[in-house]
């Protein structure tokens, strides 16, 4: 059952003589529940693709839909909403809020959601620190906390709203080999056990062969 | 928008040594605020203490009568004049004072018999006006009692009140006596029981007063008075009422503005002048809260971006941008008020104005005012930061 499905992707960048075409007619279907990693060159449209995905850019053409929603036509508060609710991001940096705890930080999508932080979304983010292995650091400044640890706060955050995909750009990209293994175990599972669809951008074919799918992206279309 | 309570609060405090100096330089600002408020207030109570405080708000004042026209003559008129009544009298005033002193504007009715005379002490004459007034309401419309220096401003029949400055002219002291003669040429020789020193040529020099009995003598005037003078609650009320006087009584009253245009307009410059600076502080506000919090919008740009990708709206930020103008706003506000109000509790209050010190009223330091205009000010500086905390790319900001 597929969860979305892109057709005919174009995206560009700048017009005349400095126009730059990144996605050229990209087509593309995640199932649900799938683990796909995507991989490809520098430049070759990952994080343009990854970026529509996520509902943070349009596309310049072509159609975009989610959960039978039609994204392309949508406006920027309703995807705003869209993807508060449906879309978690796991960033290269973790891309934490440096000026709150690491519960604060995995709490953050719940509480815009909600207006608050309520005792739930509170004992839910502490349940997915846990799951992390970050049980001791729930309310540490997430400033004081090593890269690993930040990075497997970011995917707790992501998870935080249950969403049914997750987009991780070079989530690992960052780590060293140990704690990009474990961030990767920790995705892995949550993937077997709650079903949570995973869209990560790699580099690293390690990393891409413990994803049931690879995406090869090449010259802003799907190649492989 | 309790949420972005929260982020404020947690921007707020995060970065104290910022916030602090932001904070500090409300307050400053509030506190231009307030102190100005306090001296132009101030200001303006004591000069209207000292001049329109102590002067009649609405009198009514007896119209001297055209002397009648006994015959016409090609090129000559013959007129008749009465040579012992030259003062102009209201004979029915008396009658009406109940009327006036009814009226709620109304603080304070003063009947007076008024007119020239020439005080005669040995060898030394001096011109003077002289006031007769109601025992019981010599300090009614000029606070006589307050300006006393010698004595008592108590009148009764067969005394005399005195400025210092033309007791000393005339050699006098306080017990004794002084001859007055009336325009009328009728003479009185009175006791000097008070010497009061108002700090104006004019009053201290050319005026006496006399008890109100004591003046009918002098002026040959057994019933009736010269004028009524009247002290309102409120000065500024005296042109809408000057004419419901004169409606309820039939005699001509007169507001205080007709002859005080130039007061009047010098204390409403002094108000202009009052509202230009204290708009100045509050500009100085509003430009130190939008430019600080414009300067924390760049430097967070990377976590809008985050918060925009974790399903922040546009509405959300703005509200954590806008929320931080208006703590920084209360947490100024109160500060400078706070200080302002310390700075002024030195000054003696209000009643204890004395000339050569600052006028300073701590009660017009307008507090709340200043505290809400700051709120204000500071909400809508933060507007602008707000919209452009709110236009940041995610994808831009993210990758930074």
């Amino acid at each position: 059952m597929s969860l979305l499905t892109v057709t005919n992707l174009v995206k560009t960048f700048g017009s005349g003589d400095t126009e730059t075409r990144v996605l050229r007619g990209l087509d593309l279907t995640l199932e649900k529940g799938q683990m796909a990693a995507l991989l490809g060159p520098s430049g070759s449209g990952k994080s343009t693709l990854l970026t529509i995905l996520g509902t943070l850019m349009h596309p310049t053409s072509g159609g975009h839909d989610m959960l039978g929603v039609d994204l392309t036509t949508a406006s920027d508060a309703a995807l705003t909403t869209f993807r508060n609710l449906h879309i978690g991001f796991v960033f290269q940096f973790h891309n934490l809020l440096p000026d709150f705890t690491a519960l604060e930080n995995v709490v953050f999508p719940a509480a815009i959601r909600e207006g608050r932080e309520t005792a739930a979304a509170r004992s839910r983010g502490a349940d997915l620190l846990t799951r992390m292995g970050l049980a001791e650091r729930i309310d540490f400044p997430s400033a004081n906390l090593s890269g690993g640890q930040k990075q497997r706060v970011a995917v707790a955050r992501a998870l935080m709203n249950a969403p049914e995909l997750v987009l991780a750009d070079e989530p690992t990209g960052n780590l060293d080999r140990a704690s990009a293994l474990q961030v990767m175990e920790l995705i892995g599972q949550i993937n077997r056990e709650e079903g949570t669809t995973f869209l990560i951008s790699t580099h690293d074919e390690k990393i891409a062969a413990t994803c049931a799918r690879q995406i090869v992206v090449g010259d802003g279309v799907v190649s492989g | 928008m309790l949420y972005a309570l929260k982020i404020a609060s947690r921007y707020l405090t995060a970065s104290k040594a910022q916030t602090a100096l932001l904070v500090v330089g409300v307050a400053v600002g509030v506190f231009l605020f307030i102190f100005m408020s306090a001296l132009i207030g101030g200001l303006a109570e004591f000069i209207m203490s000292r001049t329109a405080g102590d002067m009649s708000h609405v009198t009514i004042e007896a119209q001297a009568e055209d002397p009648g026209q006994i015959a016409t003559f090609p090129g000559l008129v013959l007129l008749a004049h009465d040579a012992s009544s030259d003062a102009a009298e209201l004979r029915e005033a008396l009658n009406l004072m109940p009327l006036i002193e009814v009226m709620p504007e109304v603080l304070a009715v003063s009947p007076q018999i008024t007119g020239a005379g020439l005080l005669r002490r040995g060898t030394r004459v001096a011109q003077v006006s002289v006031v007769g007034l109601e025992p019981g309401r010599e300090s009614a419309i000029l606070n006589l009692a307050g300006y006393m220096v010698e004595g008592d401003a108590q009148l009764r029949s067969g005394v005399i009140l005195l400025g210092r400055a033309l007791a000393l002219e005339l050699g006098l002291e306080l017990g004794q006596s002084v001859v007055l003669q009336s325009q009328d040429g009728i003479d009185a020789t009175l006791t000097v029981t008070g010497l009061y020193q108002i700090g104006q040529g004019g009053p201290d020099r050319r005026m006496a007063y006399v008890s109100l009995s004591t003046a009918r003598t002098l002026f040959a005037m057994p019933q009736g008075v010269s004028r009524i003078e009247i002290k309102l609650h409120d000065l500024y009320a005296a042109d809408a009422v000057a004419p419901r006087i004169e409606a309820l009584t039939g005699l001509p009253a007169e507001s205080w503005t007709v002859n005080g245009a130039q007061l009047l307009e010098a204390l409403n410059a002094q108000a202009q002048t009052g509202y230009f600076l204290k708009t100045f502080a509050m500009i100085t506000i509003v430009i130190g809260v939008a430019s600080a919090l414009l300067l924390s919008t760049y430097r967070r740009r990377p976590e809008i971006g985050i918060m925009r990708a974790m399903g922040a709206s546009r509405l959300f930020v703005v509200g954590v941008f806008v929320t931080q103008g208006a703590l920084i706003g209360v947490m100024g506000g109160l500060l400078g008020a706070g200080v302002g109000y310390l700075a002024l509790l030195p000054f003696p209050p209000r009643d204890a104005f004395r000339s050569g010190t600052l006028p300073m009223d701590i009660t017009q330091g307008a507090y709340g005012l200043a505290i809400t205009l700051t709120v204000i000010g500071a909400i809508l500086a933060s507007i602008l930061p707000a919209r452009s905390a709110a236009r940041v790319d995610p994808v831009t900001a993210i990758g930074q």
